[in-house]
């Protein structure tokens, strides 16, 4: 949820970043090139100053960026060369963590299959959910406030008690999901104790929570010119075409950037495999171990810290990757509405 | 597309429209019936008795109301004391947020340095930085202090900021006209006393955004209570709830009971300040503009 208005905000962001400078200091800059060398000496002091004040601000920010990211990522990519588990010395073991990894652990691939698979179904679906639902709650109709608290309400909520709801739902005996599929004559399957259908379990439970990426959609459908509707109305055009033509073209940054950052997040999947599997065993034939619970497990089950920063980097790239990729085709088929494909 | 006449055409658009209209209307409720269904199996399987959850098939509306099921579900384990560990959490972590990020994007969004810019693009690029691929290191890092099994590596981060807030607080900050603050300079007042008395009560819906979202997620937070919690006197009530799970086994109505208890707080919050969720997500498409 927080990420979805995160894309947003980050989306308008880049375009409005460092417009705003102080006329004010601005002032004060051009003076003290035009004045004398005393003035031009005080101008000096006085920038040095509001460095000073400026980093003073975001110096919180800068030792967690310092301490918590930066610093941690160089060391885990120095660890993951190592045989390190925290009380050992550390012994460099050149590339043998990755080599262990791509040809020696059934369980990486295993785990990097069904985050991929994970990532190829969740995000393109609960990306369309997302817009389907957030077009229709685009209507105006009476009662429409009613409808989208409803729809945002699953997204609210999250933590073990939803995973806890959802192993109840699923539950294959006296589950919800099975009796009304009885009502039309299918025999559910067992979900979570059948491994083929453990991650669309899964992904089940994602689309419930769709109206996060709702929310970040309708705000945007909000800001679409009705006069470009009204247009195409005089064109006859139906509702199909309305959509897209002008509804689709007209979000493409949106889903540009939930699909960056829902395909981000989507990778990072762990707490629902952790919860719902039995302690985080990855579920039946290993057909919910997730990378980040492969990863897990080797940090702090057997407290391999060199494996599982070599893991973490590996994931690093694969995430990089990607996120170039969006980036480079986002090119073709995004439309700015500037028209300046910033 | 033959002549009609006007009135005849708008009749027939409005007719199409309202056709229109009641069909999106009927996916909405079939939707809504979709969404709300699993909360009211939640709570119905948790008034149920053991026997009644087994019965095949499953009723909707519980026979009989066991409403004793709350009361033994929450004593099995010590659920108040995890349940008051996770509001001091909550509560310090969203003081710890509020503060330091608006801080933070009051220095991003009305102060000019040097390097501004590449350290608000440098802040931007860590919201992409998968937080799983810092986590071992970190936990390196917290275990070589010796902070494993205290609170502070879910206390500290909160205070030394986050990328999406400090994103979220400076773009509200930007809509802010600068000559409030440079009013104040002109009179003297320094940045900090500008920040507290003029800039965070302008800014107070969006720190109400950030205080509701730190709020839940720590409340919701199980990763950072697993990673670095060992006592079961220190535990929150996510992670009470997960080893709860393996205390009753199958026990659906004990499990969702417990469930019910655990989400309400998130829920009281989300009805009381639902604007500012939803009101969140349109300001910054008035910024669009």
């Amino acid at each position: 949820m927080q990420q979805q208005s995160a894309r947003e905000r980050l989306l308008h962001g880049i375009n409005d970043r460092g417009t705003n400078v102080s006329g004010n200091s601005a002032a004060m800059n051009n003076q003290a090139v035009s004045k004398t060398h005393m003035k031009t000496k005080k101008a000096k002091s006085k920038t040095f100053k509001e460095n000073l004040i400026g980093y003073g601000f975001i110096s919180p920010w800068l030792i967690g960026f310092f301490f918590l990211t930066a610093g941690p990522l160089v060391f885990s990519l120095i660890v993951s060369f190592s045989d390190y588990n925290i009380t050992s010395k550390m012994h460099f073991t050149g590339l043998d963590n990755y080599k262990r990894m791509f040809t020696a652990d059934d369980l990486f691939w295993t785990s990097l299959w069904n985050t991929i698979y994970f990532v190829v179904f969740s995000v393109p679906l609960t990306t369309a959910g997302a817009i389907f639902v957030a077009v229709l709650l685009n209507t105006k109709i009476k009662g429409m406030k009613i409808f989208r608290t409803i729809y945002y309400l699953p997204a609210v909520l999250s933590g073990v008690a939803v995973y806890f709801l959802w192993m109840q739902l699923l539950s294959p005996g006296t589950g919800l999901v099975n009796l009304v599929l009885s009502w039309f004559g299918v025999d559910g399957p067992a979900w979570l104790f059948d491994p083929s259908w453990t991650k669309p379990a899964l992904i089940i439970m994602k689309l419930w929570s769709v109206g996060g990426g709702m929310l970040l959609y309708l705000a945007s459908l909000q800001g679409v010119p009705e006069s470009l509707y009204e247009a195409a109305d005089l064109d006859g055009a139906n509702m199909f075409q309305k959509f897209f033509h002008i509804t689709l073209p007209m979000i493409t940054p949106i889903i540009f950037f939930d699909i960056i950052t829902s395909t981000i997040g989507a990778f990072q999947v762990f707490q629902e495999a952790y919860v719902m599997s039995k302690d985080g065993d990855g579920g039946p034939a290993h057909s919910l171990l997730f990378y980040n619970l492969h990863m897990w497990n080797n940090a702090f089950e057997v407290f391999d810290m060199g494996y599982a920063s070599a893991m973490a980097w590996i994931l690093f790239i694969i995430i990089m990757i990607l996120t170039l990729i969006n980036l480079k085709f986002g090119k073709r088929w995004v439309h700015y509405e500037g028209g300046d494909n910033k | 597309m033959k002549m009609t006449g006007a009135p005849k055409l708008y009749q027939t658009m409005k007719f199409k429209r309202n056709v229109k209209n009641g069909f999106i209307l009927l996916i909405l409720l079939a939707g809504s019936a979709a969404l709300l269904t699993p909360l009211w199996w939640m709570i119905s399987t948790s008034l149920k008795s053991p026997e009644e959850i087994a019965q095949f098939p499953p009723t909707f509306i519980p026979e009989k109301f066991h409403f004793s099921n709350y009361i033994k579900a929450w004593s099995t384990g010590p659920f108040t004391r995890w349940a008051l560990n996770s509001v001091f959490l909550a509560v310090v972590t969203t003081i710890g947020s509020v503060l330091i990020n608006s801080l933070v994007a009051y220095g991003f969004a009305k102060l000019k340095f040097k390097g501004r810019n590449i350290w608000f693009v440098i802040v931007l690029a860590t919201m992409l930085l998968p937080g799983f691929v810092t986590m071992v290191p970190q936990y390196m890092l917290f275990s070589k202090l010796g902070w494993v099994n205290t609170y502070l590596p879910l206390i500290v981060p909160s205070f030394l900021g986050s990328a999406f807030f400090i994103f979220l607080l400076r773009q509200f900050m930007m809509t802010i006209p600068n000559e409030f603050i440079e009013a104040a300079v002109m009179d003297g007042a320094s940045h900090l006393r500008i920040w507290w008395h003029i800039m965070l009560p302008l800014t107070k819906p969006a720190l109400i955004t950030v205080a509701i979202f730190s709020f839940n997620g720590s409340w919701n937070d199980l990763l950072g209570p697993l990673l670095y919690l060992n006592d079961e006197s220190m535990y929150t009530i996510q992670l009470g709830l997960q080893t709860f799970k393996g205390s009753v086994q199958t026990q659906w109505n004990y499990l969702m009971a417990m469930s019910v208890m655990i989400l309400l707080p998130t829920v009281l919050i989300f009805f009381i300040f639902q604007r500012f969720f939803i009101e969140g997500s349109n300001l910054s498409s008035g910024t669009k503009g």
